[in-house]
């Protein structure tokens, strides 16, 4: 149950997203952040390197203690004859430099391979790190911004070429499962392609140190088929959803009076006018605040109310007078917006 | 006997509160160990609080920003004020005794750089009563750190703390490689000096490259903050990455830097309990070699996620994965020593072995991530805490508990107690290993640095709980360790001299050691002096009126001057005062406050070169039918060669100033950016040209002549910067050709006040010819920088199509 726990999907989306459910549940306690519980290609091939120099480096260490544990330790008379010229050439110099190289030219081939263009048909996917969240667009047909925040969601078995930008400070984009990191950096366009070759859910984690809330700047990678994906994208195009229910509709109507519409878009409701993350579809969301709390009602109550409890230093203000009813139908509100 | 007293009652640190004036380098080299003890044991306060804070998933023990103090000052405290100078602390009591010379050759420079140290140590640390600690880490990254993001004074602490810290390092490395090439024993020449000694040389030698680019760094940041010139800002032609180059260029240096005295640590104990002299010498000091000059290759890997074009990344992987082989090196001439050797166990060589097991994973590591793709998954993980740490605290903490336990005799002159050493062994060794090597493993399962709380489900619970329990598990051995020493210095029997049966001069002094260390100052005839039947006649055993002591030839170490060194003093400590008030000033935006104190530190540096000692007879009788002249009435005093040391540490720091302007240079579109105007030549070409003159006055011995060129030239440079419309704080073009300048007036400045100094000594009946040389020097480097200047701001945008 650790994947779920760490990334709220499976319990949330299992009526609606089976196939997700079933990989989400497939990539199973192994860890969804995990170096070692590859996903895609590219994990793969760093995930090899990674057991092959462990493996190596064990064998090496060994030798090496044992050597110094014989020299210490067994009788000097009847310790084997070697010439110390000789250990220090061979051990100290010709084995590393042997080695060394070997694993030199390994590393720069293996190096030219992951850094290579992605070819012709990846997914471009633009992802803002800002303090302390991710915002994430997309292009649609028409050339218009497709935004999210703090998830990405990629077709299975098609490379995604995720173009980097940081309005603020430096941070750092990493999902362990798919790819290395890759620094987010102002006043730089950075990229990095991301290769799942399994439906399921990945998360990463800003890894450059950036501020107070470095620690909550995680984000989840949905890889899905491409017709789900496809279908997916034509949701996310649309607007928003006129609010089912009273409950809903006064939710509407406090957040645009309280103003949250400075700052966050619904798409055909309200531009924000600053960087924000958008809402449009905010109740389809795994996680509030980049992985400060799971995304329910409740959570959304106490992430309007004292979210600076939650996340001390995040940009947005708390609300902690309001009235609980206004809250909760504001909670209401954000949860319709699927 | 009656002779020793007196040399005694000359050289010693007098007791009380007047001690404070002691120079001698017995002294400071102690207050330098535990002044950096007990950063150590801060450092290791700070740490037990990250580990609490990360027993649990959303334990709440730190809230976010003091999680974030916390981890960067442990950081800063164990590089700046822990490793680096209790390193020194050795080298500074150390290498006097190793080399036969009864103090270092710049007493007075040691001490000011104590207390550098510790008002630097104070200053960081004392915006923690403020409530403004630093919580930017110890890398202190832009823009994270520029003023927009960090508007509390946190980082201001950081910068200014440093510095002053570094202009102790600084000054300890120019003290310790002048001492080393200038004063050892007679015949001992390079090829006899002890390995300590070389890897000191070595280390000094790096800290004098290495430490300016952070100098400049942190200048460059400061003044981003307090005046807004836009270094690092990339909306006004800035750039973030280039306080990265800047700070890794001292940061990959820094790590050889605290390895390497370790290194030679291990390399006077792995022979003496041995029985055998160290194995491979001449490649262990190729070796040492090695690793300095390739340790100035590799900082880009720390920087290998920052899209670095592939052929970059080609060329520091190489260079990353190369400084291994003279690691291995030395691993197996430890070993071969022993393997050839009738080794012994004892609690150093416990350390020591210790050491070997957790430094060759450290550095094992050290190769995964210096290959580039594996770092891109561990970069910024706990895979690199494990890593760091098994390099820094095996690298460094073990051989420095093996040094204190090895050398600790000759401070107390007691024995050393076994069982007690073993047990902190023991738990220090357990303790360590499960704190850091489970998280290798944290950190391949996703768990980033520098994270406050992380999310349950991740498979990280179970591993950071057991960290914690390690981490405590080390302090509680670090704690033994103290109670050790107490009672060792407290109980233990008095002990004989030389009781490991060492082959190195500090053995042969009798303990608790002498303030002059050698009565008669011994001749050296091999690399074990105290392994050889036959002892080497001695130097200097005339009557003893003034603190005396030879000076010999770099190379093959032949007696050449005697130097008198100064007595005790109240001038390090006041200067160092004057100095950190300084930046104090600088720290509360007082800036009027700032001019005045740097006036007083002028005023004070003067009053420090007026007393230097330069009066009395010629030349003295040194003893074996030499008589030698003193040092005042040689061109070449160590005062030159300290000059010349200062100076590559200057040149270092002008150097990285140009890399900055040409970094950025390279990034423009267009240089100098559109708007600004290319600089014209004419005026300044005449400036350069006086300049120039000015030199020529200074060897004709015309100083009067040679201030008023210079002045003249400053005047004409500093005009045609004005009237060419220079505006630094609108774009880093202005903004570092306005730094270029200002450095360079500087020096025109202070080479001003040195001439002015050899014309008033002059003037006041001073025959002594060691003075004018110095200032010689200086001045020729200065005219020399401004004509790179020149070149660099005036020249190259006129040759090179924009």
């Amino acid at each position: 149950m650790c994947s779920e726990s760490a990334t709220g999907i499976a319990l949330r989306r299992c009526k609606k997203h089976a196939i997700v459910l079933a990989a989400a549940s497939l990539a199973g306690c192994a860890g969804v952040q995990s170096a070692l519980d590859p996903a895609g290609p590219d994990a793969h091939a760093l995930a090899r390197l990674t057991w092959v120099l462990f493996a190596g480096a064990g064998v090496i260490l060994a030798i090496v203690v044992l050597a110094a544990g014989y020299a210490m330790f067994r009788h000097p008379e009847r310790r084997l004859r070697l010439s110390s010229g000789a250990l220090i050439v061979g051990g100290g110099i010709v084995f590393p430099a042997v080695v060394l190289s070997a694993l030199l030219v390994y590393g720069m081939w293996l190096t030219g391979e992951l850094r290579a263009a992605a070819p012709e048909g990846a997914l471009r996917v633009h992802v803002t790190g800002h303090m302390w969240w991710w915002e994430v667009r997309y292009r649609g047909p028409q050339g218009e911004w497709i935004a999210t925040a703090n998830e990405l969601r990629i077709p299975v078995g098609r490379p995604v070429t995720v173009s980097l930008a940081s309005p603020d400070v430096i941070h750092s984009f990493w999902v362990p499962s798919l790819a290395g990191k890759m620094d987010v950096i102002p006043g730089r366009l950075t990229e990095i392609t991301l290769r799942a070759e399994r439906p399921g859910v990945y998360r990463g984690q800003c890894a450059e140190f950036c501020g107070a809330q470095h620690a909550l700047m995680a984000f989840l990678v949905l890889a899905v088929p491409e017709e789900d994906f496809q279908a997916w994208l034509v949701r996310q195009r649309a607007e928003v959803d006129p609010p089912s229910g009273e409950q809903a509709r006064l939710g509407r109507k406090a957040f645009l009076a309280q103003g949250c519409g400075n700052c966050h878009t619904v798409r055909g409701l309200v531009q924000g006018r600053v960087s924000a993350p958008d809402l449009t579809h905010v109740g389809s969301r795994a996680w509030l605040g980049a992985g400060a709390l799971r995304n329910t009602p409740e959570n959304m109550v106490a992430w309007l109310a004292h979210g600076e409890a939650v996340k001390p230093g995040r940009a947005m203000p708390s609300f902690p007078d309001l009235e609980p009813a206004t809250l909760s139908a504001i909670a209401q509100f954000l949860a319709g917006l699927e | 006997m009656e002779r020793d007293e007196r040399l005694e009652a000359l050289w010693r640190t007098p007791p009380g509160l007047a001690s404070l004036s002691g120079v001698n380098h017995t002294t400071v080299g102690l207050r330098m160990v535990v002044t950096g003890f007990v950063f150590f044991l801060v450092g290791g306060v700070l740490s037990m609080l990250i580990r609490s804070q990360l027993s649990f998933a959303g334990n709440r023990l730190l809230d976010p920003e003091e999680y974030n103090a916390a981890f960067t000052l442990h950081g800063t405290a164990m590089m700046f004020f822990f490793a680096v100078p209790i390193m020194l602390g050795f080298a500074t009591f150390l290498v006097p005794k190793m080399i036969g010379a009864r103090d270092l050759v710049f007493p007075r420079l040691s001490a000011f750089g104590y207390w550098c140290y510790l008002f630097g140590g104070l200053l960081l640390f004392s915006s923690l009563l403020f409530g403004e600690p630093p919580t930017g880490g110890w890398f202190m990254y832009t823009p994270l750190t520029s003023e927009p993001y960090s508007p509390d004074r946190g980082p201001d602490f950081w910068l200014l703390g440093i510095t002053f810290a570094e202009i102790s390092a600084l000054a300890s490395s120019v003290e310790l490689v002048v001492s080393i090439l200038k004063t050892r024993a007679p015949g001992m020449s390079l090829e006899r000096m002890p390995i300590f000694v070389w890897s000191i040389l070595v280390t000094a030698l790096m800290i004098l490259l290495a430490f300016p680019p952070l100098i400049l760094g942190g200048t460059l940041l400061e003044v981003e903050r307090a005046f807004g010139l836009p270094f690092y800002d990339p909306a006004r032609g800035g750039d973030a990455l280039l306080w990265q180059h800047l700070f890794w260029l001292f940061g990959h240096p820094e790590v050889y830097i605290i390895f390497l005295p370790a290194a030679g640590i291990v390399s006077t104990i792995v022979p003496t309990f041995a029985r055998r002299p160290l194995a491979g010498y001449t490649l262990v000091v190729l070796a040492l070699l090695a690793t300095g000059f390739l340790s100035f290759g590799l900082w880009v890997h720390h920087m290998y996620a920052t899209a670095i074009p592939l052929a970059s990344l080609g060329f520091f992987s190489a260079a990353s994965m190369a400084v291994a082989i003279p690691s291995g090196i030395q691993v197996f001439s430890w070993i071969a020593t022993l393997w050839n050797g009738r080794p012994v166990s004892s609690t150093p060589m416990l350390f020591v072995l210790g050491f070997l097991f957790i430094f060759v994973l450290g550095g094992l590591t050290g190769v995964m991530v210096a290959l580039v793709p594996f770092d891109w998954q561990v970069h910024d993980t706990h895979f690199v805490v494990a890593h760091l740490h098994y390099v820094l605290f095996g690298g460094m903490v073990f051989p420095l508990f093996a040094g204190l336990y090895y050398w600790l005799p000759l401070v107390t002159g007691r024995r050393v107690s076994e069982l007690t050493g073993r047990l902190v062994f023991w738990t220090i060794f357990l303790g360590f290993n499960l704190t850091f090597l489970p998280m290798h493993w944290t950190g391949l399962l996703g768990m980033p640095r520098r994270v406050y709380t992380y999310a349950e489900g991740l498979g990280w619970e179970l591993l950071n709980l057991t960290s914690t329990i390690g981490g405590f598990l080390t302090a509680a051995g670090v704690s033994g360790f103290l109670v050790d020493i107490a009672l060792q210095r407290r109980f233990s029997p008095k002990g004989p001299r030389n009781p490991w049966g060492a082959g190195t001069l500090e053995w042969s002094i009798p303990s608790p050691v002498p303030s002059y260390n050698f009565a008669v100052q011994p001749r050296v005839e091999g690399r074990e002096p105290l392994w050889q039947e036959e002892r080497g006649p001695g130097y200097l055993a005339g009557p003893a009126t003034q603190r005396e002591m030879l000076v010999t030839s770099a190379v093959r170490a032949e007696p050449e001057q005697v130097v008198i060194l100064p007595g005790n003093t109240w001038l390090p400590l006041v200067a160092a005062g004057i100095v950190g008030a300084f930046f104090v000033a600088v720290l509360a935006k007082a800036y009027v406050l700032a001019l005045l104190t740097a006036c007083a530190a002028t005023a004070a540096f003067f009053a420090w070169a007026w007393r230097s000692v330069s009066r009395g007879e010629p030349a003295v009788d040194a003893g074996q039918g030499l008589r030698l002249p003193l040092h005042f009435t040689q061109p070449r005093s160590p005062g030159w060669w300290g000059m010349a040391m200062a100076l590559v540490a200057d040149a270092a720091l002008y150097a990285s100033l140009l890399f900055a302007h040409l970094f950025l240079w390279t990034l423009a579109p267009s240089w100098p950016p559109e708007g600004h105007p290319v600089p014209e030549l004419l005026a300044p070409g005449i400036a350069l040209a006086a300049l120039a003159a000015s030199s020529v006055a200074f060897h004709l011995r015309h100083h009067a002549a040679a201030i008023v060129l210079a002045l003249a030239a400053a005047v004409v440079e500093s005009g045609a910067l004005l009237v060419s419309g220079l505006t630094p704080s609108a774009h880093a073009y202005g903004a570092v050709v306005a730094m270029l300048w200002t450095f360079a007036a500087l020096h025109i400045a202070i080479a001003v006040l040195m001439a002015a100094y050899v014309v008033l000594r002059r003037h006041a009946g001073h025959a002594e010819r060691h003075a004018e040389p110095v200032v010689a020097l200086f001045w020729h480097y200065v005219v020399g920088q401004w004509a790179a200047g020149f070149v660099v701001i005036h020249l190259l945008p006129q040759l090179l199509p924009t």
